[in-house]
């Protein structure tokens, strides 16, 4: 049959191939998972420090554009550290990260034109 | 019929998974990515809503102050620090899943199984949490009058959504609105009555929040928001302590064992830390901007 060729292994045609599958092992060594786990805590204490930082922050700074600027860029290195590390986005490939991160910008977009919308009449960008 | 089955050295041949990734895990990706635009969707409503609105939005610092214990105790208020307590708690699940996943990759089940616990431990502490702050939130606090003047003949909106009308012949009509007489008013108290000349004034006993009315701010969509907004995503932490307990029962069984990989676990992983993340933003959104 002309076809076989394209025909990948029966195995790869549905999702049971998961589980016979040695690919998706990815075991490591207990010497490998010392580091890994050490990552982890790492990023932990990360995530912990900003929070808190975030706390002392709303209380000894005055509202306005400055602290919120400062809140939504610790927001965004505490997002990048849970889906690089603990999601482990980091360890996927370079063509999967773009086609998960790429459509995202459309929400870039979202808030621009809604925000703006919304901030018509009160000046609302700056006016918080 | 021969099996002769090539498996070719290009992308496009077959024989290899599409991004390295396996079927499972590719679609649990995409779908978080189409997860992701529906909290951004009500993220940014929240925002826009808050933008246009015209009276003064809600302070979360007074609004978010209750910590157990020390309310119930001492009346004393914590702006911020429970929420604080439950993005950590949060968090720290969030640390229990991937080490579960790091010792699924070891094949260590009895880690992963304590792992596993951890987290669904750490995820119905956080709905715990997020009870009694709703509890809390609906309750209020401090209660105020708000007072309003409605002309004879004319009526007068109050703000549990009924209408008021006074008449020259000294009667005075409540229509009820869309809640009245719902058990969700149950914290208001409405007095309206007629006073000489023929005016009516309507007092608002105002404490707590529902649907048309809360204390915080005089839009009522903030209290909307919370309700949809929180509620939204603690639906997503409760499936996810559901998820949690399925593959907990799993990797107990010695199913992942059998498969010879604990993927199951790196999946509903991955589904646990989008909850995380999207937390990262209900809180900086809601409660520090």
């Amino acid at each position: 049959m002309s076809g076989s060729h394209h025909t990948p292994h029966g195995e790869y045609d549905n999702d049971q191939s998961d589980y016979t599958h040695p690919d998706v092992h990815l075991h490591h060594d207990e010497a490998h998972g010392v580091a890994i786990r050490k990552q982890i805590w790492f990023v932990f204490v990360l995530l912990a420090a900003i929070t808190a930082v975030e706390f002392i922050i709303a209380f000894i700074m005055p509202r306005g554009t400055g602290r919120n600027v400062l809140f939504i860029g610790m927001t965004l290195v505490k997002a990048g550290y849970i889906v690089a590390y603990f999601m482990h986005l980091k360890d996927e490939v370079r063509s999967l990260m773009i086609t998960l991160l790429l459509p995202l910008t459309f929400i870039l977009w979202l808030i621009l034109a809604l925000l703006i919308e919304g901030g018509f009449y009160n000046g609302g960008w700056f006016n918080l | 019929m021969a099996h002769t089955t090539t498996v070719g050295t290009s992308q496009w041949l077959g024989g290899r998974k599409p991004y390295g990734a396996s079927y499972g895990k590719l679609m649990m990706w995409f779908f978080l990515i189409s997860d992701a635009f529906t909290f951004s969707t009500l993220l940014v409503v929240y925002g826009v809503i808050r933008f246009s609105s015209s009276s003064v939005w809600a302070d979360p610092e007074k609004v978010f102050t209750h910590f157990p214990g020390l309310h119930e105790l001492f009346h004393f208020d914590a702006p911020l620090a429970f929420v604080g307590l439950m993005t950590f708690i949060l968090i720290a699940s969030s640390v229990t899943m991937v080490l579960a996943v790091e010792a699924g990759h070891r094949g260590d089940r009895k880690k992963v199984e304590m792992y596993m616990v951890w987290t669904i431990v750490g995820g119905a502490a956080f709905l715990s949490c997020q009870a009694y702050e709703w509890y809390h939130f609906i309750i209020g606090t401090h209660g105020f009058y708000s007072e309003a003047l409605g002309e004879l003949n004319g009526s007068l909106h109050l703000s549990d959504g009924s209408v008021a009308q006074a008449f020259s012949d000294g009667t005075l009509i409540i229509q009820n609105g869309m809640n009245a007489g719902a058990d969700l008013m149950k914290s208001q108290d409405l007095v309206a009555k007629l006073v000489p000349g023929g005016a009516i004034v309507a007092e608002n006993f105002i404490q707590g929040a529902n649907l048309t009315v809360n204390q915080y701010a005089q839009n009522p969509s903030f209290a909307g928001l919370f309700f949809f907004i929180t509620g939204f995503h603690g639906t997503h932490v409760a499936s996810g302590v559901f998820l949690n307990y399925l593959v907990y029962k799993q990797a107990k069984n010695g199913e992942f064992e059998q498969r010879g990989h604990y993927e199951m676990i790196e999946k509903v992983g991955l589904y646990w830390h989008f909850v995380d993340l999207v937390w990262v933003f209900v809180f900086t959104f809601f409660y520090l901007v």
